[in-house]
This record gives C-alpha cells, sequence and structure tokens, in this order.
C-alpha cells in the first residue's frame, strides 16, 4: 500500500475542491486575513493587482518570495502564486517555496513568445488561462490541472470573462452534437490534442475544473458567470481596489455561492460603497491587451 | 428516502453525480428550508472556513446540529472538519461529532496523496482494496465518547470515524468512481 503524490488525479483534486467558491488577489499577509474572513477559498498572492500593472506599466514578474512566504504563514486556506507564460524557473522557484497552486498567467509579462511551461513534470499543479476550447485542451495537454477563462484582467469590466466563457462552453456543446468522424479535423482546427478532444466531448465538459477571471468586480458579475456555467471566480482587482474590500468580499463570495437567488442576489449588492474605477475593454488600445497573450 | 448535499461550496456536484449512480436524487441544501424531510445530509469536500462562514451567515449551523440528533450526516474531509467538536482553532463548526481534527495534517498540496487502503467492514474490502484521495487532508486526532475509530493508515493516523449515524472521512470517496463509501452511507441513513 504506497502513497503516490503529485499524480493528476491530486492535482485537479485541489480544483475540485475550490469549486463554487472565490479565489481572491491580495498583495499583503492583511489583504489575505480579509479574503479569508470573508470566506475565500483560496488566495492569488501578488505584489501587484492587475489594475496596477496596467496602470504602471513596465515588466510584471513573479512576487518576491518573501511576500508569498509571509502570506502563506497569514492564512489557513490554500495560496497560488503567479509566474509568467513559458518561465519555468520562477515555477521551479515558486515550487520551493510549497505554494499550493501555480498559475501561469497572462497578467504578467510572458518569457516565452512560443511555449507555455511543460507542465507535467511539476510536483505542484497548474493553473492556465484560455479564450477558448482549443487553448485550454492546450493548457491541459502540457499539464496544467485547472483552468480559468481569462476576461481582460485589471479592467472591472465583465464582457471578455462572459465571451470568453460562452466561447468555450459554446464550443463544447457543439462538440457533443459533433459526429466522432469530426473529430480529428476539429481537433486540427482548434489546435487541440485529439484525446483530449474526445474526452471533453464524452464528459460534455472540460476534463479539468474551469473558473472564470478577468474583470469581475461585483456580485452580479460572479453570479452572471456562475449562471453562464464556470465552477467558480476569480476576482483580482475588483475587490482591493473598491471602496470596502472586506464588505465586498463577503457579499461576493456570498453570491457565487447563491448565484441563482436573485433575493440574496439583491440583498447581498446593497450599500457595498464604491466599487472599483472600471476601463471599458473597448477603449482599449489593443497593444495594452492582456487576454491575447498565450499561444 | 431523500439525501441532501450541502452545496454552499466545495465538491457537491460531485457527490451529486456518486447518488445519481446509485439512482438517489439528492437535493442540494443551501438554506435551512431545505433540510426538512432528509434522511441523510452529505457534507462535501472544500474549504471548511468557506462552508462554516456561510452556514453561518445563513442560519444553517442550528438546523443541521438538530438534524443531525435524528438524521444521518457524512462529512468528507472539510465536511469532517466542520462536523467535529474540535478543530484546534478557532472557525465555526458544527461541534456534532466528538472527534478533534487537525487540518493540513500532511502539509500543503504538494503532500497529497493517494493511497489504496483495506476496509474490513466492506463486503470485499480486503482483496478490492479502496482506493482513497487525500487532498491537504485533515486527520482525526483524537476520538472520544461515543465515536470510534473506522480507518487508520499503516501509521495508525486516523483517517475514518463513526459515531452512530454520523461519519467523518479525512479523504474523498467523491473522487472515484467506486460507490461503496456512499452505500456504506446510505445504509446508515436508512437505520
Amino acid at each position: 500500500m504506497e502513497q503516490q503524490v503529485a499524480t493528476f488525479e491530486v492535482k485537479k483534486g485541489l480544483a475540485q475542491m475550490l469549486k463554487g467558491g472565490v479565489i481572491m488577489d491580495v498583495v499583503t499577509p492583511d489583504h489575505a486575513k480579509i479574503a479569508e474572513d470573508a470566506g475565500a477559498v483560496a488566495v492569488m498572492a501578488l505584489e501587484r493587482v492587475p489594475a496596477d500593472i496596467r496602470a504602471q506599466g513596465g515588466v510584471a514578474r513573479m512576487s518576491d518570495p518573501e511576500l508569498i512566504i509571509q502570506i502563506m504563514d497569514a492564512v489557513s486556506i490554500p495560496v497560488m502564486a503567479k509566474c509568467r507564460i513559458g518561465h519555468f524557473v520562477e515555477a521551479q522557484i515558486l515550487e520551493s517555496l510549497g505554494v499550493d497552486y501555480i498559475d501561469e498567467s497572462e497578467v504578467l509579462t510572458p518569457a516565452d513568445e512560443a511555449h507555455h511551461i511543460y507542465k507535467h513534470p511539476f510536483k505542484v499543479p497548474f493553473v492556465c488561462g484560455c479564450r477558448n476550447l482549443g487553448e485550454a485542451l492546450r493548457r491541459i495537454g502540457e499539464g496544467a490541472a485547472m483552468i480559468r477563462t481569462k476576461g481582460e484582467a485589471g479592467t472591472g469590466d465583465v464582457v471578455e470573462a462572459v465571451r470568453h466563457a460562452r466561447s468555450v462552453l459554446g464550443e463544447i456543446g457543439r462538440l457533443q452534437n459533433m459526429p466522432e468522424a469530426e473529430l480529428m479535423s476539429y481537433a486540427k482546427e482548434i489546435g487541440a490534442p485529439f484525446e483530449l478532444v474526445r474526452e471533453t466531448r464524452d464528459l460534455g465538459r472540460l476534463p479539468v475544473v474551469n473558473f472564470a477571471a478577468g474583470g469581475i468586480a461585483t456580485p452580479a458579475d460572479a453570479a452572471l458567470m456562475m449562471q453562464l456555467g464556470v465552477d467558480g471566480v476569480f476576482v483580482g482587482s475588483g475587490i482591493f481596489k473598491s471602496g470596502d474590500p472586506a464588505k465586498r468580499a463577503e457579499a461576493i463570495v456570498k453570491a457565487t455561492t447563491h448565484y441563482d437567488n436573485p433575493q440574496i442576489l439583491a440583498e447581498v449588492s446593497r450599500n457595498l460603497g464604491e466599487p472599483m474605477v472600471g476601463r471599458q475593454v473597448t477603449d482599449i488600445p489593443e497593444p495594452e491587451l492582456i487576454s491575447t497573450r498565450g499561444w | 428516502m431523500n439525501i441532501g448535499v450541502l452545496a454552499l461550496q466545495g465538491d457537491f456536484h460531485e457527490h451529486v453525480h456518486m447518488l445519481d449512480a446509485l439512482g438517489v436524487k439528492p437535493r442540494l441544501v443551501r438554506l435551512p428550508e431545505h433540510l426538512s424531510g432528509l434522511a441523510g445530509l452529505i457534507i462535501p469536500g472544500g474549504e471548511s472556513t468557506t462552508i462554516g462562514k456561510l452556514a453561518e451567515a445563513y442560519g444553517l449551523v442550528e438546523p443541521i446540529r438538530e438534524f443531525g440528533r435524528e438524521g444521518a450526516i457524512w462529512g468528507t474531509c472539510a465536511g469532517a472538519i466542520f462536523l467535529s467538536k474540535d478543530a484546534h482553532r478557532d472557525q465555526p463548526l458544527l461541534h456534532l461529532m466528538d472527534i478533534q481534527v487537525e487540518r493540513n495534517a500532511f502539509g500543503r498540496q504538494v503532500d497529497s496523496f493517494t493511497i489504496d487502503l483495506a476496509v474490513p467492514f466492506f463486503d470485499d474490502g480486503l482483496e478490492n482494496p479502496y482506493h482513497a484521495v487525500f487532498i491537504r487532508a485533515p486527520i482525526i486526532r483524537e476520538v472520544r465518547g461515543e465515536a470510534q475509530v473506522l480507518l487508520s493508515l499503516p501509521d495508525s493516523r486516523i483517517v475514518a470515524a463513526r459515531q452512530g449515524k454520523l461519519l467523518a472521512t479525512s479523504f474523498h470517496p467523491e473522487l472515484t468512481p467506486d460507490t461503496r463509501f456512499h452505500q456504506y452511507f446510505l445504509a446508515m441513513a436508512r437505520l
């Protein structure tokens, strides 16, 4: 009776425990405590929330390990941290710190313009962003044990999160009605591994947990994504860039649980104070878009 | 027989699928009124702090405690923590099972593991071991009063306990295709 660690089963298992929950971006141990007390299922430790990365520009990299360790010490819930796309050494460092999940994230400046990290050999599980089914299945093929739709981080505008969730879930719907004989050419068309296309068709969903991210700023936004059919939500700038982070965080947690109960949604949406100052995605020039990073 | 699954947060859909496979159509429980007429309740895996917080916010703690006096309750991982009387730290608990649990007792996610365990109380549990999945799992440090040890790891750490119609497992039977633990719980709920 041997113990087995770091199997795909246990990597994807942690994501299953996060379902129906809210993962919050935090930049200090105090934020992490506020997030935990509000009912977050996990925190994402980073130096700047996406809205600040967007505003300040420059190269965005993995956070200082000291900050990540302080956040890990501050809370009992899982701690995630971001590395740059393709930067497998940042990932090795994060793994050595003992973070519970690595987000290979387009929010940071990509380190490789052609390749994502080959994630299978790592003991720590990875979550990756996607805009469509092909991108999701390529990431799973590389070893991602959790997927999030990208949205457009740091905007507070939910439109891209909706677009990407509808894209992934709509493509899965079409795939389910597709004759088997057409799967190979479909796999070629979307650039996805054939076996994962077939598995997704048989399951009627992605083979791993699928959260929404990028632009979720209100309880109603979170409930919208849940009703569209994702498994949970990431909230980045939406909480700690708002007027009353603790209250908003708790409201978004409640809205994610009671996403199909408009009375509760109305109640938790009351008197939340100022939301983050948003930025319409349609006002952002093409080169400044974050969601187009990733291949 | 009506079985409910606490659906505040966590892998409750995985439990629903297991029960579906056994021909039981479970009810999702999010508010106190959803408990009425149930014979059993499953509290899923997830984050115990989140589940406890939401249970408190929506007035579920007392009604579930009340339900647990007659009905059967099974907690997996976070659910087992929530069922306990003592989690070694300050967080909302049901205080139903006389067990002391220790959260994240094996370490962080990189220490999560699977192991095949012999389960003496299954008909075929010795020749056909049970594939147990531990995700940032708690252990049951101490079993007191009426509570009894059901299963331990080879190193003798306790990972399942029972107290009358209350069942706690550190691992996640809902993450496997093996329905034997769910069948065991359904039999408890029928008592």
